[in-house]
């Protein structure tokens, strides 16, 4: 850990990336997103790595497919539209069991949409997105800090578990700055060898990477040693925060950006005496489902906040289930609901 | 105790650079900060702003409903934002480009004519940005001038710009006397 920089979201995910070992990025242009790739373009190629802007982020996320295979650690990042057309290669290098990283600066949609931050992907990110019966572990970053922190825990929990891993954060938390520690960087030949990883067979059997098995019953065994694999993520692997939940009646239910912010809007609600708590995933695959329903035990309402119609909403719900109230609050079109605006909810809520 | 500062004026004015200056004084000066900049078209003409919270313990929101205060250098600035402002904060105001008073009587208005200042005693007229951040430190008493001094040196060498530290000093020193 060294001194400490103001840096943005993208840039510092960018820098934990290569601190990370990661050797090879691949990726196409796309606002809110684009400061990453420029660090990658600047500072790869300066460490002897691969930078390459593909023709299309179909192309990157083909490209992190080959990478993979070849045992190196990489990455692509995109913005909603973009990860959407990669969809079909996630699919793929999931099917496949390859490592990687994949970030997702969410912004405005469906379509098109706009420019502006959003969490209208959360959907896509933890319920599949790509066809087939698969998981990504989806990590969801509400600091600046936490961006990078999770960026390095993306690498290392790709290859501990030989799946791919999304980053999915937002164009407000891509832009922002905030005061970060970076961590010390990772040497990539100080990483252990994937032995299964497609190097060159010479002296030894071929390795082969497929998502492909013609036989329904080899299929079937492939689908089982996946969901074998997603349990013991699930075992292992949940993180979430609670902020000021000890004596709560009312629990908050929000990740990333607005995470964050329902952290000011806490502090406001206990500074006029209501007893209100912040429960933060930061693993929405796999889902904090246990602890939620513990914390509904000792409340009256669980508020689920988001910025979306109301996607992470229905997890709250198979959480909590009928042990609290279980309204929701949310903007679309990338509007971020203020402090003020949240607050107001939660005081709908208070009995 | 957290202050939060609303920089807005038109694309090009230096509003973005100025609150990075003001975020990275912050942290220099052993708060925590955050800097949120408005992205998209208005980077390209419109009107450009950018949201510096500073705070003695980590940053909840990074957007605030009401900000302490406002460098408004253009007129739509302080259109956009006066009434946001929080009851007893600051406005600071570019006569130069702002041809009315500010509306509000619960604030504290400070107007001087950046414009003018940053081409005639400044010298360059690209330095408002810096003369409106002098200004601001001055009427907000929120960090010591050396610091944002020192800060943006430390920037322009950075990024090569060393021979633009002492013109930006004069412009700080500027802004802060003119209130």
């Amino acid at each position: 850990m060294g001194e400490r920089l103001l840096l943005r979201g993208n840039e510092v995910i960018a820098e934990a990336a290569i601190r990370a070992g990661c050797q090879c990025y691949f990726a196409y242009p796309i606002t809110p997103q684009a400061e990453l790739l420029e660090h990658m373009a600047l500072n790869m190629p300066r460490l002897g790595r691969t930078f390459i802007q593909a023709e299309s982020e179909i192309a990157a996320i083909s490209m992190v497919y080959g990478a993979a295979g070849a045992g190196v650690r990489t990455m692509t990042s995109s913005s909603s539209p973009g990860i959407s057309l990669k969809q079909e290669g996630i699919s793929y290098l999931a099917g496949a069991s390859l490592p990687c990283v994949i970030v997702n600066i969410v912004r405005g949609g469906p379509g098109l949409g706009n420019i502006a931050p959003s969490q209208c992907d959360y959907f896509q990110a933890t319920k599949g997105g790509g066809h087939g019966d698969y998981h990504l572990i989806v990590l969801g970053p509400s600091t600046v800090p936490e961006a990078g922190e999770l960026t390095m825990l993306a690498f290392e929990l790709a290859d501990q578990y030989r799946i791919p891993v999304m980053i999915l954060a937002d164009g407000l938390l891509g832009q922002m700055m905030e005061p970060v520690e970076l961590p010390d960087p990772i040497d990539p030949a100080s990483l252990p060898a994937k032995d299964w990883a497609t190097t060159g067979a010479k002296g030894r059997a071929p390795n082969i990477i497929l998502s492909f098995e013609m036989d329904p019953d080899d299929l079937k065994q492939m689908n089982l040693d996946l969901q074998s694999k997603y349990r013991t993520i699930t075992e292992n692997e949940i993180r979430y925060e609670e902020y000021e939940t000890e004596d709560a009646d009312i629990v908050i239910a929000a990740h990333g950006t607005i995470g964050r912010i329902c952290k000011s809007v806490v502090r406001m609600a206990r500074a006029e005496g209501i007893k209100v708590g912040l429960f933060r995933p930061i693993t929405l695959w796999p889902y904090p489902y246990e602890p939620l329903k513990r914390l509904s035990q000792q409340v009256h309402t669980v508020l689920t906040v988001e910025m979306s119609a109301g996607q992470m909403w229905e997890d709250v719900r198979l959480a909590v289930a009928e042990r609290a109230a279980t309204p929701f609050f949310g903007e679309t079109g990338g509007i971020v609901p203020t402090p003020r605006s949240i607050l107001n909810e939660v005081k709908k809520h208070v009995r | 105790m957290e202050r939060s500062i609303i920089i807005s004026g038109f694309g090009g004015q230096g509003v973005i650079l100025a609150g990075k200056i003001l975020a990275q004084a912050g942290m220099n000066h052993g708060l925590e900060v955050t800097w949120l900049p408005s992205y998209g078209p208005e980077m390209r003409g419109g009107t450009a702003n950018c949201t510096v919270v500073l705070s003695d313990e980590l940053v909840g929101s990074p957007i605030v409903d009401e900000a302490t205060a406002l460098i408004a250098m253009n007129l739509p600035s302080l259109d956009k934002f006066e009434q946001t402002i929080a009851a007893g904060g600051h406005i600071v105001v570019n006569r130069s480009l702002i041809d009315r008073q500010v509306d509000r009587t619960d604030v504290n208005a400070f107007y001087l004519d950046m414009n003018e200042i940053a081409r005639d005693e400044v010298g360059n007229p690209r330095a408002i940005n810096m003369v409106a951040l002098g200004a601001y430190v001055k009427a907000s008493g929120t960090l010591p001038l050396q610091v944002v001094k020192d800060t943006m040196a430390q920037s322009m060498r950075e990024s090569g710009k060393e021979k633009f530290i002492e013109m930006n000093e004069r412009a700080l020193d500027a802004g802060y006397n003119a209130l």
